[in-house]
């Protein structure tokens, strides 16, 4: 009995033996929005994880005399009306007399011109490589003059280099933190909702015990528990774990909800019925088919993490200096005082908010894609 | 009225099949989906009409655009599907005198060229031509009652008449109200033992999760017949049912039939139920209509090789004979790809090369009443 | 049910099914109390010889698919016995009656190598992530019996003997119409060289070209592969058509099960009369009064006294709502579940 196979059309002869993985990626690559989302990200991780000591002109910890001072304006044009090759005016210090005040004023007698890929600070590249080569900066001595795209701090550290290097930490503490929520999300799920009955029963029971517990005092607690003498680094695990430990409750509620239905699917039956161990039919059978939510609902709560991060070290509950993540940044930036005098310490504020975007963006693209049998 | 015309000067392209005044009318529809990958013809050249009181049967294997055709007719097509052609005419009998008590005859309505929102659309909709589903229990939104669903279509849909004394001191109907609520559930309740639901007064208030599915298709029924329409569009309405189930809602939908004497569009892929109530039946395969026939020409004369392998491919109760059934080879074509020249030259036991896969059948007579769409019939 | 193994003319005993119950718990409230149960299978016994086909049919809700899942606890049996003459378990090799109930786990994952299943719904039952080579050598990969090289052979032939092509290997399953996936559903059932394949209404979400084609290649596998289908469906025509017997449930018990010849034309029970009577004829000159039965399906959960067709039953007498008819073997091999059996004349097709 020989059966022709349907004739094929274009659209469908790209689609021959591809996985539903491949499907996903075809689907998403059509998502205009997805797609610069993804980019966005992939550019915002790359520079923010990857490539802060290059991108940013000094060192994280670098100290100057230069207290607050406010951003440095790149410019073209001298103070003749001359075309120029970018360049900055020198700074020097004033005190108000009136007001008590120091401020800085530009000195347009010295003009630095701003250079790319100069010398300066040593870092490792990836932790490994020794160098010294930034992405741009100026080429004087760092007592006499320094290049503040966003201004300095209090300590006179450099403020885009501080965003920069903060970046890091809120980025990644979102990545881990979902990447352990996710782990214990769904293993938990996929338990509870394939074996029911009493498990079922205390996996739930747990979360709702999780989820209706007063998130502030637990952090409060959970955080004061956290030994001062700890390494930053040690605090800063310690606080992944803590913000997955609260985060889990409600993807494992929504695994558990989707294993229901696809446990009834008759491929996992049939899978029963040739013999399948519960180990395989949960993990090869059922998880495969969850993943799809997973990834969407782990994507769209990645920025969730970022912020509770932010919020809780804002609120000196998570990471403290000498640690520097965006949560900290804004702590500094909490006073009145801050925003009155030294309003360029919000600048940490775009790049969180981009983040969130990029990430919704990017989860609401995958979305779609994810669904691909669907709507054709 | 959009686009209405008298029925005077009116050609046919179909003869008539029956004394019976024609009701519908449809002359080569065309409807298109632009998907991604292409356009596919749902439906290619449909001609047929449906007499007032009479049984058209539509058959066909899924996808072959029996439903599409249902949907046309009342304009629910669904998006990326749209009409590219032919017409669809309803020959509208004015139930109700206009406003001024005046009667009005037979108009004639394109209905492809209504707005599918429109007034007149949802005039005709739901109250002149009905429709019910394969899936009773998708068709009734769960939070309502039987007769909160039934209500509905009710007082948007019917009038009652204002009689008064007239001049000869007989009753005369000179206007139309819309029914009161109170009113609308008494012919609810009627409705529903009309279709034969036990203890209707009751289940008037019921959910349609403490319905049956049996029960639910009833109410289904009820709901589309409760405005008394002319013409009711049945999809697959038993598919989903049990057998014994099923005879019993098909009994239903033959006396009221009957008694109201509504035209109805049977679609159904079951060979059995066509049998026992269909007057003429048209077959379809991929969009294309490939025979037209009086019910018992198509099951004992059948003339195109698709309805003779259709037939022979059921297994049917009665003496074992232990034979192999007669199967259709192949599978259906891809309908972005649809095969050259007859579409169903591939899987054609009756195959001529050269021939089948060059030329387009046309729609050719092969006997009283009965039409084909194959080469074999041409001259 | 004794002396069933008297009738010798066809094969042995493959399968014995006796008093098999399935209660479903309906539970209600926090605790989840239990307030009843909802008897999906609440009785059923039948058998099926080596080589043959039993047709089990049923209206929706019967419990024709709970009890076929019984059988091989893909649902665990609340009661009853079910004997499957298996050769996995046997020292010897020679086949040997197992009350498949009573095997543990261990034993009972080796009695699936003989006993494969089909399913209904050819698109929830293959894995979407899964390519149809990975699909069909699953069953094998279970049971430890995948080897490269002669596994992919045999995965390979027995593509091409339901149907399909060596290249449709690496594709996923949505690639497929729905009756070549139900051919690689045929495909994995078979990868194990079962005895026994209970096929789950295989046909009845298939286009009519389509369900002549499959049941063909069932037909021809049978004798291929010397296998017994136990063949679930609701569609009368084609139970009569694949089937040498046919059991009829309702409401979870079985009512009557005969040769398919002497079920067809002589029932016994009135549920079947009824039943073949309702099933609408492709003839439209065929006129025939019909017996429209009554109501609905009886609620599994809150079953009538005595007989549960008694409602709907047109023969009923008063001693039929009182007390359940026992299963009985009225005339050889032909076993039916009515107290009026003896006496009523039915009519069959």
């Amino acid at each position: 009995m020989a059966v022709a196979a349907a004739p094929l059309t274009q659209a469908k002869k790209k689609e021959i033996g591809q996985s539903y993985w491949d499907l996903v990626w075809y689907r998403f690559k059509k998502n205009r929005l997805g797609v610069l989302g993804a980019i966005l990200l992939i550019a915002l991780y790359g520079s923010f994880v990857a490539l802060p000591e290059v991108i940013s002109p000094y060192a994280l910890e670098n100290r100057s005399n230069f207290v607050e001072a406010p951003p440095t304006a790149i410019r073209l044009i001298d103070e003749k009306g001359q075309l120029r090759a970018p360049f900055i005016y020198g700074l020097e210090r004033k005190i108000d007399p009136v007001r008590r005040l120091r401020t800085w004023e530009l000195d347009t007698d010295r003009k630095y011109p701003v250079r790319l890929f100069v010398q300066g600070d040593e870092y490792k590249l990836f932790g490994l490589i020794p160098m010294n080569i930034h992405l741009f900066g100026i080429e004087a001595d760092q007592s006499e003059q320094r290049i503040f795209l966003l201004g300095s701090d209090a300590l006179g550290r450099d403020y885009f280099t501080r965003i920069m290097y903060g970046g890091r930490l809120s980025l990644m503490i979102g990545l881990l933190g979902q990447f352990l929520t996710l782990v214990l999300g769904t293993t938990l799920g996929v338990i509870s909702g394939y074996y029911g009955g009493a498990v079922d029963m205390f996996v739930q029971r747990f979360t709702e015990f999780l989820s209706a517990f007063p998130n502030i005092p637990l952090f409060m607690a959970l955080s004061a528990a956290i030994p001062v003498f700890w390494p930053p680094t040690a605090v800063y695990f310690m606080l992944t774990i803590i913000l997955a430990f609260l985060g889990w409750g409600g993807l494992a509620r929504q695994v558990r909800g989707l294993i229901l239905s696809l446990r009834e699917r008759e491929y996992a039956l049939a899978a029963k019925s040739f013999g399948a161990s519960d180990w395989r039919i949960m993990f090869r059978h059922l998880l495969p088919g969850t993943m799809s939510h997973v990834i969407v609902i782990a994507t769209l709560s990645i920025p969730g993490m970022i912020l509770a991060e932010t919020a809780l070290s804002w609120l000196g509950l998570g990471l403290r200096p000498p640690l520097t993540s965006w949560g900290t940044l804004l702590q500094d930036a909490a006073t009145i005082r801050a925003i009155r005098f030294t309003p360029w310490l919000l600048w940490v504020v775009p790049p969180i908010l981009l983040t969130i975007l990029t990430y919704n963006m990017l989860g609401d693209g995958l979305r779609d894609a994810l669904d691909p049998y669907s709507g054709r | 009225m959009e686009n209405a015309q008298t029925l005077a000067g009116q050609t046919f392209v179909n003869p008539s099949m029956d004394s019976r005044p024609t009701l519908l009318e449809v002359r080569d529809l065309k409807v298109e989906f632009n998907i991604r990958g292409g356009v596919i013809k749902a439906v290619d050249g449909l001609t047929f009409d449906i007499k007032r009181g009479q049984t058209v049967g539509i058959i066909g294997e899924s996808g072959c655009g029996k439903s599409v055709t249902a949907r046309a007719i009342l304009r629910m097509i669904p998006k990326p599907g749209r009409i590219t052609g032919g017409q669809i005419l309803y020959y509208r009998y004015s139930r109700y005198p206009d406003r001024d008590g005046a009667k009005k005859d037979v108009e004639v309505i394109d209905l492809t060229t209504l707005d599918p929102d429109g007034e007149l659309i949802r005039q005709i909709r739901g109250g002149e031509i009905a429709m019910i589903f394969q899936e009773p229990m998708s068709s009734l939104t769960p939070v309502y009652t039987a007769g909160t669903h039934l209500n509905e279509a009710i007082t948007l849909h019917r009038l009652l008449p204002i009689k008064r004394l007239g001049d000869q001191m007989v009753e005369a109907i000179t206007k139309y109200r819309r029914v009161t609520k109170e009113e609308a559930r008494q012919i609810a309740i009627e409705m529903l033992r009309r279709v034969g639901i036990p203890k209707p007064e009751q289940r008037v208030d019921s959910y349609p999760h403490q319905l049956s599915g049996g029960q639910r298709q009833r109410v289904m029924i009820a709901i589309a017949l409760s405005t008394e329409p002319y013409m009711l569009i049945a999809d697959e309405p038993t598919t989903a049912l049990d057998v014994s189930i099923e005879a019993q809602i098909l009994d239903i939908m033959r006396e009221l039939q009957q008694t109201a004497n509504m035209a109805i569009m049977f679609i159904t892929h079951n060979l059995g139920v066509i049998a026992s109530m269909a007057d003429e039946i048209v077959v379809m395969y991929m969009g294309k209509q490939v025979e037209r026939a009086k019910v018992v020409d198509l099951f004992y004369h059948p003339k195109h090789p698709y309805t003779q392998a259709l037939l022979q491919s059921v297994p049917r109760l009665g003496p074992k004979t232990g034979a192999r059934l007669a199967s259709i080879e192949g599978m259906v074509p891809d309908p972005l790809n649809l095969p050259t020249g007859c579409v169903f030259h591939p899987r054609c036991p009756a195959f001529m090369p050269g021939k089948c896969d060059k030329l387009i059948p046309s729609w050719n007579k092969v006997g009283e009443n009965h039409w084909a769409r194959c080469l074999l019939y041409e001259e | 049910m004794a002396g069933t193994s008297q009738n010798g003319k066809k094969g042995d005993i493959l399968l014995q099914v006796n008093g098999l119950k399935k209660y479903f718990p309906i539970q209600k409230g926090l605790l989840r109390r239990v307030i009843g149960y909802v008897k999906a299978v609440d009785d059923v016994s039948l058998y099926v010889r080596e080589g043959e086909t039993l047709g089990l049919v049923g209206e929706s809700g019967c419990g024709k698919t709970t009890a076929s899942r019984s059988i091989i606890r893909l649902y665990e049996p609340t009661a009853g016995q079910v004997l499957f003459r298996s050769r996995v378990l046997s020292p010897d090799g020679q086949p040997r009656m197992v009350n498949l109930l009573e095997l543990n786990r261990e034993q009972m994952t080796k009695v699936r190598q003989e006993i494969a299943m089909i399913f209904q719904d050819p698109i929830n039952s293959l894995n979407p992530r899964m390519t149809v080579a990975d699909i069909i050598a699953e069953p094998m990969v279970i049971h430890g019996k995948y080897e490269k090289g002669r596994s992919e052979e045999i995965i390979v032939n027995l593509l091409q003997r339901v149907g399909l092509r060596p290249d449709h290997l690496r594709r996923y399953p949505h690639e497929f119409s729905g009756g070549q996936r139900q051919r690689i559903g045929i495909a994995r059932a078979l990868a194990l060289n079962p005895r026994l394949v209970l096929c789950d209404e295989p046909v009845s979400a298939l286009d009519v070209s389509i369900q002549a084609q499959t049941l063909n290649l069932l037909q021809d596998l049978q004798q291929e592969f010397k296998l017994s289908y136990l063949f679930v469906a609701h569609d009368l025509s084609v139970v009569q058509h694949i089937s040498d017997r046919v059991a009829v449930m309702y409401v979870g018990k079985v009512v009557e099960m005969a040769d398919s010849e002497a079920l067809y034309t002589n029932p016994l029970h009135p549920y079947t009369e009824a039943l073949l009577s309702a099933v609408p004829k492709p003839d439209p000159l065929y006129k025939s009064e019909r017996i429209i039965m009554q109501g609905d399906v009886a609620d599994p959960a809150n079953p009538p006294s005595g007989c549960y067709f008694h409602p709907r039953c047109r023969y009923a007498i008063d001693r039929c709502k009182t007390e359940a008819p026992a299963f009985r073997e009225l005339k050889p091999d032909h076993w039916v579940a009515c107290h009026r059996a003896e006496e009523l004349q039915l009519r069959g097709i």
